[in-house]
């Protein structure tokens, strides 16, 4: 089992989410390096998420080192019957560290458990996606030059949005200020409004998206998703109020900034794109720097 | 009232007493008493004052070890345990929660890769606000105690 391993935001300290954003900065600067020199690294995706793979294959090949894997779990040997702990023996053999993308819950974990080379979560179902939350607060520390004491204003599904419930955890070390914006069927659930009152970090909750945000610094955008809902109605409706739309943002902060992990659909109207407080491509290119980051961490190549 | 012993007294062994009735089998089943060679005698469905209706398991000639007796207290918080030598009780055990809990419990989510590969369970035993969880090592979702389903 190798202890390089990064499964879920909660294991990594502070301190090593400072450092790694502190790396991250430095990619930035100089993203193209041979660091990882002769490294094979393997990206397993048990299920396609091109947005994520590309992220975590573009962080690799920028550094010098070269990709094996497949993307699509139809093509691999689990369709075969194979099981996740020989296709993680196997790929041990053959590379250096493993990015994995599971469906099932919990099976970065045991892939960290039965791995001797370290394992990057890069989603397992519901679950954790820590190369997110790390790169939204790579953005956060972007545009607001700090972590500490910002108003954060949470939106959308609340429920199942496995981005917001990383970054509450991961963003309660630097005294954040939350709003939970999300419609009744969504709302933020009960274990991490008690985790919130376990670490002292203030809350409110409202149901609709006006103009409600005006003394937020960063606007957290999810999609609403329409398989959420039992009554399609419902849907309808909360999708139309669920649209941040330009002239809501007239009396926003001058330093407030929007971010959404992506894909967006209906939430943000496309006119919001021009505004200077658009920041969600801008944040998936962060990914990018993020991702070197971790990969070299892991490796101990910083 | 006429009181008689329903059950033989037993030499050496271990007496695990006033379980609830309805967790009997669920006890043997986490002992693995179905493998067991010993003389085990049951017994269900008992009067007991203090929770109504009781179940019982002799096991002769073994002293449970403590590691075996505190996954009991999942499911059976105040099952009474008698370590016996010789007709005598030589130690009352006292059932301690063990902080992780391995294999017995089965995680609730369907979507956890527990339920669908060959990965002994583990659940790290928390307290939220008074009340005993247990959060699945990988899924990270948590279950209460009294609603923890055993495998």
């Amino acid at each position: 089992m190798s202890k390089n391993s990064l499964v879920s935001i909660s294991d990594y300290s502070k301190e090593e989410i400072l450092s790694i954003l502190d790396s991250a900065a430095n990619f930035e600067a100089n993203p193209n390096r041979k660091t990882l020199d002769g490294k094979v690294i393997a990206t397993l995706f048990f299920e396609p998420s091109t947005r994520t793979r590309l992220s975590f294959e573009t962080a690799v090949i920028r550094l010098g080192g070269s990709i094996i894997g497949f993307s699509d779990a139809a093509t691999s040997s689990s369709s075969k019957g194979e099981t996740l702990n020989d296709t993680i023996h196997m790929v041990s053999c053959y590379a250096d560290a493993i990015v994995m993308r599971h469906p099932l819950e919990g099976a970065a974990r045991y892939a960290s458990e039965v791995s001797p080379v370290p394992i990057i979560n890069a989603g397992d179902g519901a679950n954790q996606h820590p190369s997110q939350t790390l790169l939204d607060m790579y953005s956060i520390l972007k545009t607001q030059g700090t972590l500490e004491n910002l108003n954060i204003c949470l939106v959308g599904d609340l429920k199942y949005g496995r981005t917001v419930h990383s970054l509450i955890m991961a963003m309660s070390y630097f005294n954040p200020t939350f709003k939970f914006i999300a419609p009744e069927e969504l709302k933020m659930p009960d274990e991490y409004k008690i985790f919130c009152k376990k670490n002292g970090i203030k809350y409110t909750e409202e149901t609709e998206l006006t103009g409600n945000f005006n003394d937020a610094d960063i606007l957290y955008m999810t999609r609403v998703q329409r398989e959420r809902f039992q009554d399609l109605m419902e849907y309808e409706r909360v999708k139309n109020v669920y649209t941040l739309k330009k002239e809501m943002l007239e009396n926003s902060k001058p330093n407030l900034r929007i971010l959404h992990p992506l894909p967006r659909v209906t939430e943000i109207d496309p006119n919001v794109d021009t505004s200077e407080k658009a920041y969600y491509f801008q944040q998936a290119q962060n990914g990018l720097y993020i991702r070197q980051a971790i990969v070299s961490k892991v490796l101990n190549q910083q | 009232m006429e009181k008689k012993l329903k059950v033989a007294a037993l030499r050496d062994g271990t007496v695990i007493d006033h379980i609830p009735s309805d967790k009997l089998f669920k006890v043997v089943q986490i002992l693995h008493l179905d493998t067991c060679d010993n003389q085990i005698t049951l017994a269900n469905n008992l009067e007991s004052k203090k929770i109504g209706s009781k179940g019982l398991v002799k096991i002769a000639d073994r002293a449970l070890e403590e590691d075996e007796t505190n996954k009991i207290a999942l499911i059976a918080p105040n099952a009474k345990i008698n370590i016996i030598k010789d007709f005598e009780v030589v130690e009352k055990r006292p059932l301690i929660l063990p902080e992780e809990i391995r294999e017995i419990v089965q995680c609730g989510n369907p979507n956890c890769i527990t339920n669908h590969q060959p990965v002994t369970t583990r659940f790290k035993v928390m307290k939220n606000e008074e009340e005993l969880m247990l959060k699945c090592i990988y899924c990270e979702r948590e279950v209460k105690r009294d609603q923890a389903k055993i495998r």
